[in-house]
């Protein structure tokens, strides 16, 4: 079912719904899973992102979305050199991702608070995003919903222990989606919540012995 | 909301409401939003429409390429036949909203970015015959709104999809019906309107130069304007289409669905693939690149 609001809107800086508002939400996914400021952002254009790209200003939108504008932020136009100003390092390189990827797809390796995450995300139509790939794992998140992301390792009793977590302090859960390299290495879990995981269960599935690292997610606006 | 445009011109007609106090209603109804934030939210949508408009009427913007701006000014202060009409004060606004998008400014995806001039084009350019009331253009937005919603499901709204028909096509339709809503027209005029202005779009390519949402896009959403006017003023003149407005509809996802991809925004076709076209995409796209290292 389509809204009308879906329809009209979004409200967005040109020139394009996919190449610019999509990409900048992409960008804005990519901050939400590094703890703090971005210092430093590889950025990886791929298919009519690498080729069109720059006439539309998708590099502007990444940039932007990485400083957290959203896609009706005029600061988008002027996002490289408020990138720069903000201390945070940004290369840019067209690429050719191997595997099936959307013609719109960027590849984003950023670096803050200590921690490195590499982001793999396409703008699949009408400025909605899909993020197919975090830290190697294959995931399909769309940012429409609040998520929980999370990497542990891969034993028994994890998602009883995360979910009931979850239903301890009322928090719902939408969709979620578990993916692993190899038997017993390391799984990235992915929940997709009604409202965002409150910090009372974010503290108690971080002390879950086999967690590694955890992020929740705004909804990507 | 409705998934076919003929039921709801019936509910409409049942209820004795207007297509956009039907939308309105209805969005309420899904329960998502209330009425009055889905009426904030189309008043939000208004409000940068206008002033879209109002950035992009004085002509000193230049596109990321530099290949367009300054028209929807010429088109403002042309001395040509329709000079100072409804017509002309849409293509102006239609160009001017364009231009602002080209140039990195905000508009409102209407449905999309490539064809966000039109709606607010031929809705702007209507109000000057009379003062109209914010919540009649809202209104107003609403049933093109439910238009834009059956032709997403229906057809498509992506011109890498279905072409340019999908976007200014149906950005046209959209403003079409929204036009008669606007004027105080019937439901079922709002449905001939669209038919009668989306049957002049059916297999209208999309093929910008670059790639780039500027040549032709900037000008396709002028003649989209000039499309729907030309909708609105045969529909509210008594003409029925014969084809039913869903059937054109889905003639239009149907020849998306079999349009050769050149001609689905990778700009391997059409005017794109003009020698000029190619010549000027290599200009500017070499352009663009010195100045981003």
């Amino acid at each position: 079912m389509v809204s009308i609001l879906d329809i009209i809107g979004p409200v967005m800086v040109g020139p394009s719904s996919s190449h610019t508002a999509g990409a900048c939400r992409i960008g804005r996914f990519a901050r939400s899973l590094v703890a703090g400021e971005p210092e430093s952002a590889r950025i990886e254009l791929h298919g009519s992102f690498a080729r069109t790209g720059a006439g539309h200003g998708t590099d502007r939108a990444i940039a932007g979305g990485l400083l957290g504008f959203a896609p009706d932020d005029e600061r988008l136009r002027e996002s490289l050199v408020l990138a720069e100003r903000a201390g945070l390092t940004l290369s840019f390189a067209n690429a050719k991702l191997r595997g099936n990827h959307h013609p719109n797809t960027a590849r984003l390796t950023v670096r803050g608070g200590g921690h490195q995450v590499v982001v793999t995300g396409s703008s699949v139509g009408a400025g909605r995003i899909l993020i197919t790939g975090i830290d190697g794992f294959p995931v399909e998140v769309t940012g429409a919903f609040p998520t929980l992301v999370f990497i542990a390792q891969d034993v028994p009793g994890i998602i009883a222990a995360v979910s009931s977590s979850l239903a301890r302090q009322g928090d719902n859960i939408a969709t979620m989606k578990v993916s692993r390299h190899h038997k017993g290495g390391e799984a990235i879990h992915v929940y997709e919540l009604d409202q965002p995981a409150s910090p009372q269960a974010m503290e108690a599935i971080r002390a879950i012995p086999a967690v590694s690292m955890i992020r929740s997610i705004p909804r990507v606006s | 909301m409705f998934e076919s445009l003929v039921e709801a011109v019936e509910q409409a007609e049942r209820d004795g409401l207007s297509l956009g106090e039907l939308a309105l209603r209805s969005e309420a109804a899904d329960g998502l939003r209330s009425r009055e934030e889905v009426e904030a939210t189309l008043q939000r949508a208004l409000d940068v429409m206008r002033q879209a408009i109002a950035r992009g009427l004085p002509g000193d913007l230049r596109s990321v390429s530099g290949l367009v701006g300054g028209d929807a000014a010429r088109v403002a202060n042309g001395k040509g036949p329709l000079a100072g009409t409804v017509f002309t004060a849409s293509l102006a606004a239609a160009l001017a909203v364009q231009e602002v998008n080209a140039a990195m400014g905000v508009i409102v995806a209407a449905p999309t970015a490539g064809g966000a001039g039109v709606l607010p084009g031929v809705l702007l350019g209507l109000s000057q015959l009379r003062p109209v009331s914010d919540a009649t253009l809202i209104r107003a937005l609403a049933a093109a709104g439910l238009v834009g919603a059956v032709v997403a499901v229906r057809a498509s709204l992506s011109g890498a999809e279905g072409g340019c028909q999908a976007e200014t096509g149906a950005a046209a339709g959209m403003a079409a019906a929204a036009g008669v809503d606007l004027l105080g027209g019937s439901p079922v005029e709002a449905a001939h309107a669209c038919a009668l202005t989306m049957q002049g779009t059916l297999g209208l390519v999309c093929d910008p130069l670059g790639g780039l949402v500027e040549v032709p896009c900037v000008y396709r959403n002028a003649t989209g304007a000039a499309m729907a006017l030309a909708g609105i003023e045969m529909a509210l003149a008594g003409v029925r289409f014969p084809i039913p407005v869903d059937e054109v509809i889905d003639t239009m996802g149907e020849i998306g669905r079999t349009m050769d991809v050149r001609y689905r925004e990778t700009a391997g076709g059409g005017l794109a693939a003009t020698p000029t076209g190619r010549k000027l995409a290599r200009e500017r796209l070499v352009q663009l690149k010195g100045k981003n290292q």
